[in-house]
């Protein structure tokens, strides 16, 4: 980033350092003689952990980082060679292929665990996923049962159901580190908890601006990272409080993540990891930005007001692991994304559906059918895979994204007939201007007809 | 003024040449192998030579197709999509929902009274449902391409064809041959199934009236007749509709040189410099 600014590019730098900290500390700690519990992202209870020091591992983040930094198809094939179908979840692939390979990944070395925690249950193949983890390490597996939000909301009972399972699990890790379960620092932790999350969720809300200061899923990927790996920390809230004065930076100076704001999205689904760049510039290229995503929500509704509670600490872990994304019942979740079009005055929704993962595809071809049929918000469904890059094909995606914007471009000088009938593309050329040099100015509501 | 339109498709290369009134002056066709550009350069020189016409008297070329980036002429590239949504309502103003069967692929757009696209859904990560589809087939009965849809007609009924995999339809059809099954009916089944996976995708995007049917798959009268069957109804079908996405592409050379619209929005911005966030952008994603 250039002189001009103090904060930029601090959100996505100091992020890196702190989770290539992690995976070290993570490296080292069956040496050290600390204990590692590995658990799944979704509803994670990472705070109970930290009660009793244990480090969190997730698996499905240690498959991403493979996917981004291009070792997933190599790992996934090695998987496939042992007998695992092509159907099966490339994250699972991938961390089969890393375990088999002597668990060596582009973060370093991953410790074996010394508890596997399947913290969330809505996927199915989760279970499976640590059956086998727990076989081959031939270490306890801990269930936590978190039903679905099955009637629309938390139904009664499930939060004492939660609780009650919440203290089976600190006694396992009482068992574990021989340590007693202190109560009065899970409400510390708790307190730290969140905070980062009001700082969160702050900048999620500051896409509302217009023009975005920040791509609420290209770059909110990165953003999130320390939300989940060390949440219940002091670092933690330090980084979100050098990511909201970079996101403060951008609203005061009126920039965002392209030059000319063109086009608001709502993303749903996952990235496609390996190809993350090439994605976000198929977007980029038109202007657009992501104002919303839910992918940026599978850990947590920060956004929509759920805060850790130090007051009810086990209670308010057992609503975050009913809350999460996934969890959510079919109308509920179009629900979300309808309303965030709402919230940040979208223009469209993209879809990109995975083939891995079915907790998050399951209803996306209905979803489009709705948005587009009964709600009239433009609806792009686009389908690859999050780490098997051998689902993602640039053509394809390309000729449908370009599609995709050439009909929203004119749907929206329809509603301009100024500009309209005449000269159907002749929307207003990009900015061509290297914008390090120079941040173009807003241009508030001028994009939009 | 003489503006054209070229569609690189994945088998075939169509380029078209339209005058200012947007009649359709020349087209030629060209299949596309290996080499796209040269089969884009190839299908234009034969459109200008059925006119006499030399490269300097076309005031405007817009590429479309797979292979749009790789017309070296071209002035823009728009999608197929688009293109195919601008071709249909010029050949038939009443064009509500288009379906294109391509090479590989198979799409269904909605589309306004403007021609404008309100809905669009492609095949995905298959080609079961395409020309490829189609050719396969051929390949198995060794028949020519061609001749496989007027005898899919003589088929008293159609069999059943379960199979969706463009590969393994093969074997499927191997597999009636050896119990005795007729060619006709085999075809028949085919077309069938075809018929069903594109109306299902026409489904998706909204299937109102007209319906025109485009692309080098429509003019095979076997796949025709399935589809009208299965949607009791009549498409709308043109000489031309080959080369509906060239044509397309050609109204849209004509609209931008009329107006002075330089290049695709798209296309101008990929050149342009990246945001400040995109200085943020993770470095660990790689290149693209």
């Amino acid at each position: 980033m250039s002189d001009h600014y103090e904060h930029q590019g601090k959100g996505r730098d100091v992020q890196k350092d702190m989770l290539a900290a992690w995976y070290k500390r993570l490296e080292t700690a069956t040496a050290d003689g600390r204990k590692v519990a590995y658990l799944f992202v979704p509803g994670n209870i990472a705070e109970l952990l930290r009660v009793f020091d244990i480090e969190v591992c997730y698996p499905e983040i240690n498959a991403l980082q493979c996917g981004i930094k291009r070792t997933s198809q190599s790992l996934i094939m090695t998987a496939e060679d042992m007998g695992y179908s092509s159907d099966v979840c490339g994250y699972v692939k991938n961390d089969i292929g890393l375990l088999s390979t002597g668990n060596k990944g582009p973060f370093g070395g991953l410790p074996k665990p010394d508890l596997l925690l399947c913290t969330y249950c809505g996927c199915t193949t989760f279970i499976k996923w640590f059956e086998q983890l727990a076989e081959y390490y031939d270490v306890p597996i801990v269930m936590l049962d978190v039903p679905y939000q099955r009637d629309g909301s938390i139904a009664p009972g499930d939060v004492a159901y939660l609780v009650g399972q919440l203290r089976e699990i600190a006694g396992a890790c009482e068992k574990l580190t021989g340590r007693r379960f202190d109560e009065a620092r899970l409400a510390e932790i708790l307190k730290l908890s969140a905070e980062a999350e009001d700082l969160w969720a702050s900048i999620l809300h500051s896409a509302r601006r217009r023009p975005s200061p920040f791509d609420a899923y290209f770059e909110a990927v990165f953003f999130m990272a320390p939300i989940y790996a060390l949440r219940g920390t002091q670092e933690c809230v330090d980084y979100y409080r050098i990511a909201a004065a970079e996101i403060d930076e951008r609203l005061r100076h009126n920039i965002g993540p392209v030059p000319d704001e063109r086009f608001r999205l709502v993303m749903e689904g996952p990235p496609p990891w390996p190809a993350f760049r090439s994605f976000w510039e198929l977007f980029k290229t038109w202007g657009a930005v992501s104002v919303a995503s839910t992918y940026s929500k599978v850990g947590g509704f920060w956004d929509r007001g759920f805060r850790h509670d130090p007051d009810r600490p086990l209670e308010s872990i057992a609503e975050y692991c009913l809350g999460c994304y996934t969890n959510q019942s079919l109308p509920m979740r179009s629900g979300l994304i309808r309303s965030y079009v709402d919230e940040y005055d979208a223009d469209a929704v993209v879809i990109h559906s995975v083939k891995s993962c079915r907790s998050f595809s399951v209803g996306q071809a209905d979803f489009r059918e709705e948005f587009t049929r009964m709600r009239d918000i433009p609806t792009l469904l686009v389908e690859s895979d999050l780490v098997d890059p051998r689902y993602f094909q640039h053509a394809q995606l390309k000729n449908r994204v370009d599609a995709f914007f050439e009909a929203l471009e004119h749907r929206r000088l329809i509603g301009a007939p100024a500009a309209g009938a005449a000269a159907p593309h002749a929307a207003a050329p990009h900015a061509a201007a290297p914008h390090a040099a120079a941040p173009h100015p807003a241009a508030p509501g001028g994009t939009r007809a | 003024m003489i503006v054209a339109g070229v569609d690189v498709g994945s088998t075939a290369t169509k380029a078209v040449l339209v005058d200012d009134n947007g009649r359709v002056v020349a087209r030629a066709l060209s299949d596309t192998g290996a080499n796209v550009v040269r089969a884009a350069e190839k299908a234009f020189r034969m459109a200008l030579a059925e006119t006499g016409l030399e490269e300097w008297d076309v005031g405007y070329t817009v590429g479309t197709g797979y292979g749009r980036y790789k017309v070296p002429f071209g002035n823009a590239q728009i999608t197929e999509i688009s293109c195919h949504a601008k071709g249909a309502i010029a050949l038939f103003p009443g064009t509500r929902t288009i379906l294109d069967i391509g090479g590989q692929d198979t799409k269904a757009i909605r589309i306004n009274e403007l021609g404008e696209v309100l809905d669009f859904c492609m095949n995905d990560k298959c080609a079961a449902g395409t020309g490829r589809f189609l050719s396969a087939a051929a390949d198995v009965m060794e028949l020519p391409i061609d001749d496989i849809g007027p005898v899919s007609l003589r088929a008293r009924k159609a069999l059943k064809i379960t199979n969706v995999c463009t590969v393994f339809v093969e074997a499927e059809i191997m597999n009636q041959l050896a119990r005795g099954s007729s060619v006709e009916e085999i075809l028949a089944g085919v077309h069938a199934s075809i018929a069903g996976r594109s109306i299902g995708l026409m489904r998706r995007v909204g299937l109102e009236d007209e319906i025109t049917f485009t692309g080098g798959v429509s003019r095979n009268r076997g796949m025709v007749a399935a589809l009208e069957g299965r949607l009791e109804r009549k498409l709308n079908l043109h000489t031309d509709a080959q080369f509906n996405g060239a044509i397309g592409a050609a109204l849209f050379a004509l609209e931008r040189a009329t107006h002075g619209h330089d290049g695709d929005p798209a296309g101008s911005a990929a050149a342009a410099g990246a945001g400040p966030a995109a200085g943020a952008a993770p470095s660990a994603g790689g290149a693209a």
